[in-house]
């Protein structure tokens, strides 16, 4: 359980990306898809070829920022859906993944990296490592609050809430997609580097569906502990990234098919979008919130 | 401080359904003026504000603000030297974030942002003294979100983001028309303070003929793509709205007249 809750960490990063394209862009971003994987894929070639794990991690960073950028220059300049864009950058990124790691996986097993010091401390799967693994990911949490109350930051949020009005005050729209895109796949990035770190390998299919899993934790998270304010939406992701792979968990352990493990997730993100809007759950206070992040804006009235 | 030349504008040239919005506009307005624009649907008086705003771009002649030509630039470009004002209440704030949050995003128009906090104690400070000037008591609630509010207090808020950091030019886009007449009287009222306050050069845009002879010191009135009446203060003050209602008859009457004639 606490490797699911470790994990459940570790993914909160690209969960987090996912929310500020989903929730404050109001932009479904699928490239999250290829350049989680571009991530994986920059840090274990670099690692493999004896840079630092730290600069290694670092490059996967820009890497995720360069697709999300080409994602919204598809978007804004080249004026494609936001849907379409995403697909098209994630299916490039596909064939670009694999000419980066030259085949379909690369192990890391003796390599060092950034998870080596623990796992070499035996301290992997226990609560220190919990510990570590939680302060990483509420640094993000923070950095991301701290940047969304910047005067960008506002800008941005405007931009998901109402772009006439922001650009009636100077801001270029397109500018800020591009931007939030780049940043909320630069976290993808990272967060693709951080697996590969740990599970020891990365592999051309590890992004497959994860768009889902970053979806499930911002709805599934922000219908349970609110999204009121930004700390508290952002700090909800964390706990439904958590909440997520626990859930995963369970199910495997309840001795689910771990193929159908997708299937589930689906299943699982189309009940937490549906539910909510049935009478009976309309009338359970606890599940307004989910309604709430259901419709989007809420307080539009 | 505001020159629109010889500005045209057609949408849909080419088509079957190609129109033409404006012909020949032009249009001066020098420092402090405010002038109201009235005409019946289709006259081009929201196309003449959005023109000048740059959501459109006009086929020939230019536009100048303060001497720059800003003819090719787009909106958010030109909002340094812009306040707007919309029709929807729902349309000048973000209702997702706070009013501090949203006087914030107003306050630093046309200037590059940076990462600096968007909300600063100075400027909290600062917000809390503009909103004391509408007398809505939401001085006392800068962390409330803007959603939470009335179409009316919108609207005030809206006004008074649009007006603070003094732009070049206000536009007011039928900004009373959504409001209930008690909620449209305040925003009117307080328009009238903000524009007198700030000595902006402003252009409105309105149905109510009652308001555009109140409000501003010059009278336009425009029909199918034309400046047909241009009166300025004194001539303003003697007119009502029989008069007005008099001289649409009258191009009305002659408008279809041409047409008859044609046929």
């Amino acid at each position: 359980m606490i490797v699911a809750v470790e994990l459940g960490l570790i993914y909160a990063i690209m969960a987090l990306g996912v929310y500020l394209t989903f929730r404050i862009l109001n932009f479904p971003d699928l490239t999250v898809d290829g350049s989680f994987t571009t991530g994986a894929a920059v840090a274990s070639i670099m690692i493999i070829n004896g840079f630092s794990p730290v600069v290694s991690t670092i490059a996967a960073f820009g890497a995720g920022l360069v697709a999300g950028w080409i994602t919204g220059i598809l978007h804004t300049k080249g004026k494609i859906n936001g849907l379409l864009a995403g697909i098209l950058t994630m299916i490039a990124l596909y064939s670009i993944n694999l000419r980066i790691m030259g085949r379909a996986n690369l192990p890391l097993l003796r390599e060092e990296t950034l998870i080596t010091p623990l796992r070499d401390a035996g301290l992997l799967g226990t609560a220190m490592s919990v510990v570590v693994f939680s302060l990483f990911a509420l640094a993000v949490k923070f950095v991301i609050d701290w940047f969304l109350h910047t005067d960008v930051g506002l800008a941005m949020q405007a931009t998901g809430d109402n772009e006439e009005m922001i650009r009636s005050f100077g801001v270029s729209t397109d500018r800020m997609k591009i931007l939030g895109l780049a940043l909320s796949n630069g976290l993808v990035g990272l967060c693709g580097a951080l697996i590969a770190q740990y599970q020891g390998f990365a592999d051309i299919g590890m992004g497959i569906g994860l768009i889902l899993a970053g979806l499930a934790s911002v709805i599934i998270g922000q219908a349970i502990f609110g999204s009121r304010l930004i700390i508290i939406a952002s700090l909800a992701v964390v706990l439904g990234s958590v909440l997520y792979r626990v859930v995963i968990q369970l199910a495997l352990q309840a001795g689910l098919n771990p193929n159908d493990m997708k299937l589930i997730s689906a299943v699982l993100v189309v009940t937490a979008l549906v539910l909510p809007q049935w009478k009976f759950f309309k009338r359970i206070g606890g599940l307004a919130n989910m309604r709430k992040s259901l419709t989007g804006a809420g307080a539009k009235g | 401080m505001l020159d629109i030349t010889n500005v045209h504008k057609t949408f849909f040239a080419g088509t079957v359904n190609e129109r033409v919005a404006l012909k020949e506009i032009n249009l001066s307005l020098t420092p402090g003026e405010f002038v109201t624009v009235i005409g019946s649907n289709g006259a081009g008086k929201s196309t003449v504000l959005n023109i000048t705003s740059g959501k459109l771009r006009p086929d020939t002649g230019s536009v100048r603000i303060d001497g720059n030509d800003v003819t090719k630039l787009a909106d958010h470009q030109r909002a340094k030297f812009i306040g707007r004002v919309f029709q929807d209440p729902m349309a000048g704030t973000s209702p997702d974030m706070t009013i501090e949050q949203n006087m914030s995003m107003a306050y630093e128009r046309g200037k590059t942002r940076g990462l600096g906090p968007g909300v600063t104690k100075k400027k909290r400070e600062f917000f809390q003294e503009e909103l004391k000037s509408l007398e809505l008591g939401l001085e006392n609630r800068l962390k409330a979100k803007v959603g939470l509010l009335s179409g009316g207090q919108r609207q005030a808020l809206s006004l008074l983001m649009a007006t603070f950091s003094s732009p070049k030019i206000l536009l007011l886009d039928e900004h009373t028309a959504a409001l209930d007449p008690q909620r449209a009287d305040l925003v009117s009222r307080l328009t009238a303070e903000v524009v007198e306050r700030h000595q902006l050069t402003t252009l409105m845009v309105t149905h109510n003929m009652e308001q555009a002879l109140r409000l501003g010191s010059r009278l336009i009135m425009m029909h199918e793509g034309r400046i047909i009446l241009d009166i300025g203060q004194e001539q303003k003050r003697k007119t009502t709205v029989q008069d007005l209602l008099h001289e649409f008859e009258k191009i009305k009457g002659g408008a279809l007249d041409d047409r008859t004639m044609l046929q």
